[in-house]
């Protein structure tokens, strides 16, 4: 039923980060029997030496930790250049995402578009059947063949979320050996101490890795050219102060305002909205950034396509909880309605539905609605 | 296994590695004055002498460095900063832009930090700089050249240079000419003496010596300034408590890397020939990179472009079927880059990420030679449904 182990040994493009997780994944996608050649993505076409801090992967410390892992578990390593295709694909989208008002997660975007996508077709084109990753989640082998996306057994760790975008093709070649079994972060750190790989002690990378220092905002600053000073505006239109880049928000920030003066109800203000159109960023009470129903666009289904509207539970962000919801798919387009409303939601960010644990799809939120939701609860 | 990466290292000669843990249980600072001292120094001038023998060389005209690396800083910077020193206008550094990067980088180094002005020599399609390009270029200015450097034969492509012809230019207008000898030490006739040149640079594990050992011949009457400062070893030149094992190991493996080079030429010149014939077989379409004439090349060598594929594909799928190679390129952050040996031979850059590299060496059998031939042609058909990405 489970992915692991196969009754045939597999060739495996391992991608290895450089991190603890893909490297374990690698052994053990070695000691379940399979045939098995690491691989590091240099995604930035100037890496730093070293990483600032503890986030990033795109350093020549990582191509190094990678390699040494490799070289420990006993499989051959190479690193394949895919800067060109990341740049295009992940960071170009990511700033002109944002430029448009919208929150993307890159991280789904590059499992897409390059783990696989770019590395996936490289990697059949030269005789792999399939990519190992060190994702937290379960791919199901049903008897008929087919395949499903699951949660990892690990709820606290799982990221079925940036997976959500596999398509059925995709999921055929993919390989997850650390969500099949219940393993704590600590217990896969010590499992790489015993297989005497040396980044067990490594920190975990977070954020988004061609933001070394962490710094979204002054990264978007450097992309999108310098300030561009518009309006804070209130529910009604009234202006209540000034910014330098609409692009620099999200969609339910709190802090950075700078307002100066309190609302009249003296609650704490958000962000509900951010136009980049008319260089503007509406803000308002934390009630106002409810959000009933959503429409999506550019939905991928793990499996086949839902034909009926249906419930289903949904996650919004990659750390996020899961919320009850209806969704229903006209033309091409996804309509869902929360039964209870949410808070948070952004254009740009995917959701992702599922069937109790499986992944059923995912769609990137184009619109939201902040009324009781109507035509999408058909 | 096929191990046809020669170039990169060969296994150390069973001689040298004899010569060299005789040599480890010996205690004694070649330096220091008592009897321990003189043993090892005796060691070490024994060595020197063979070694310098082997190469047409005197044994003053030896400066052991700890590599190849190490000799070509030495002499590119060195004799820089030395030519300048006697006259400030000599900042004009000739080199050949298919260095090995020891050279490239190091020349790169004087000019980001020194006030060099780098010229490259034009090569030909084969790489190789031609005696009147180098007079030119020297003829511009020959009074603000320090130094002009061109290696003895190309690691990744294998053509091998005219030094004697480039040696006689440059002294004609009194420019000390290094080469980098690594590649060629072994496979062709080395003769210090005879070359004409200043400073010549060859490596240990590239001839079955050990590694961390190599040499800058020096020509007596050239006293570049110092890379290494301290006990004042090695004419002042190259400080440093000398390596006894490693310098008697590499003796030994210089010395049997002359007396075996013709042998050694005809036996693995053979052997490449079949590989290149293999090849050419198996893909028809697959370009001989260097020169194509036997003569000059080195014997070892077998350089090769493919394309519509990606050297670092083809260096995987060989490698899952147990031959070794390289791509011939350096890496940068592991990535490999178009080489810029290629690129100066005018090979467009998509084609130039399509190469590998075989090196043979002394433990090459016909049975390598088969191993390629029945891989290399679904390697790169394979290799061509992954493309260049």
């Amino acid at each position: 039923m489970t992915d692991t182990p196969r009754p045939r040994p597999l060739r495996v493009l391992a991608a290895m980060s450089g991190g603890v997780d893909s490297a374990v994944a690698a052994a053990r996608a070695v000691e379940a029997g399979h045939d098995v050649t690491g691989v590091h993505l240099a995604l930035s076409a100037n890496p730093q030496s070293f990483r600032t801090g503890a986030r990033g992967c795109c350093t020549i410390e990582d191509s190094r930790d990678a390699r040494r892992a490799a070289d420990v578990i006993g499989i051959p390593f190479y690193v394949w250049d895919l800067a060109e295709r990341f740049r295009e694909d992940v960071v170009e989208d990511f700033v002109a995402e944002y430029e448009a008002g919208r929150t993307p997660n890159p991280c789904l975007r590059c499992n897409e578009k390059i783990k696989f996508a770019a590395l996936l077709d490289k990697a059949l084109a030269l005789g792999f059947d399939a990519v190992c990753t060190g994702h937290y989640a379960t791919v199901v082998v049903n008897e008929d063949g087919s395949r499903e996306l699951h949660r990892a057994s690990d709820m606290a760790k799982d990221q079925s979320y940036v997976l959500g975008v596999l398509d059925e093709r995709q999921l055929a070649h993919a390989m997850f050996p650390l969500g099949d079994t219940l393993t704590t972060k600590e217990e896969i750190r010590a499992e790489a101490e015993r297989r005497d790989l040396a980044v067990a002690k490594k920190p975990d990378s977070h954020d988004i890795c061609f933001i070394a220092d962490g710094d979204t905002q002054g990264f978007l600053a450097s992309r999108l050219g310098g300030k561009a000073e518009g309006d804070i505006l209130d529910e009604e239109g009234a202006k209540l102060g000034t910014h330098d880049g609409a692009f620099g928000f999200t969609i339910g920030q709190r802090k950075g305002l700078r307002i100066g003066h309190p609302a009249p109800d003296g609650k704490p203000r958000y962000v509900l909205d951010i136009s980049p159109v008319n260089n503007t960023v509406t803000v308002g009470p934390a009630e106002a950034l409810d959000v009933t129903s959503l429409t999506a666009i550019r939905p991928r289904w793990c499996g086949t396509v839902p034909a009926a509207p249906g419930t289903y539970t949904a996650q919004l962000r990659a750390h996020g909880g899961e919320t009850e919801v209806h969704a229903e798919l006209v033309d091409g387009e996804l309509r869902v309605s929360f039964q209870q409303p949410v808070r948070g939601v952004a254009p740009g960010q995917a959701i992702v539905l599922y069937d109790g644990t499986r992944v059923v799809g995912s769609a990137t939120i184009a619109t939201t609605s902040r009324r009781a939701a109507t035509q999408a609860t058909a | 296994m096929a191990y046809l990466d020669h170039a990169a290292t060969t296994p150390m000669l069973p001689e040298a590695v004899e010569a060299m843990t005789a040599q480890l249980t010996v205690t004694g600072n070649a330096s220091s004055l008592h009897a321990a001292g003189r043993r090892a120094r005796r060691t070490v001038e024994e060595s020197r002498e063979a070694f310098a023998d082997s190469l047409g060389a005197r044994p003053s005209e030896v400066v052991f460095t700890a590599g190849g690396t190490e000799a070509d800083n030495l002499a590119v910077k060195g004799l820089y900063w030395a030519r300048r020193a006697e006259d400030p206008r000599r900042t004009r550094v000739l080199a050949s832009p298919v260095e090995h990067h020891a050279v490239l980088d190091a020349v790169d180094w004087l000019a980001t930090h020194e006030g060099a002005r780098v010229e490259y020599l034009a090569v030909d399609a084969y790489g190789r700089v031609d005696p009147e390009t180098l007079r030119t270029a020297i003829g511009r200015a020959p009074d603000e050249v320090a130094l002009a450097t061109v290696m003895w034969a190309n690691n990744e492509i294998g053509t091998v240079m005219p030094v004697r012809e480039l040696a006689d230019v440059a002294a004609e207008f009194g420019v000390p000419l290094h080469a980098d000898a690594v590649q060629a030490y072994g496979q062709l006739e080395v003769d210090f003496a005879a070359s004409g040149l200043a400073a010549m640079t060859v490596s240990g594990h590239k001839i079955g010596g050990p590694y961390g050992i190599g040499a800058l011949l020096l020509g007596r009457s050239h006293a570049p300034v110092p890379v290494l400062h301290g006990g004042g070893q090695e004419r002042h030149v190259r400080s440093g408590t000398l390596d006894v094992p490693a310098i008697a190991s590499f003796a030994v493996a210089g010395v049997l890397a002359a007396e075996r080079r013709e042998d050694f030429a005809r036996t693995v010149g053979g052997l490449r020939d079949d590989l290149v014939e293999a090849v050419r077989d198996a893909v028809p379409d697959a370009i001989l990179g260097g020169d194509p004439d036997p003569g000059g090349r080195l014997p070892a060598n077998a350089h090769f472009t493919f394309p519509g594929c990606e050297g670092d594909s083809l260096l995987l799928l060989l490698d899952a079927q147990g031959i070794e190679c390289s791509t011939g390129s350096a890496c940068t952050a592991g990535v490999a880059q178009p080489s810029h040996v290629l690129l100066a031979t005018g090979t467009p850059p998509d084609l130039a990420r399509g190469t590998l590299r075989f090196t043979l060496g002394h433990t090459s059998t016909a049975a390598d030679v088969d191993a390629v031939a029945a891989a290399i042609g679904p390697a790169v058909e394979r290799a061509r449904t992954a493309g260049l990405s």
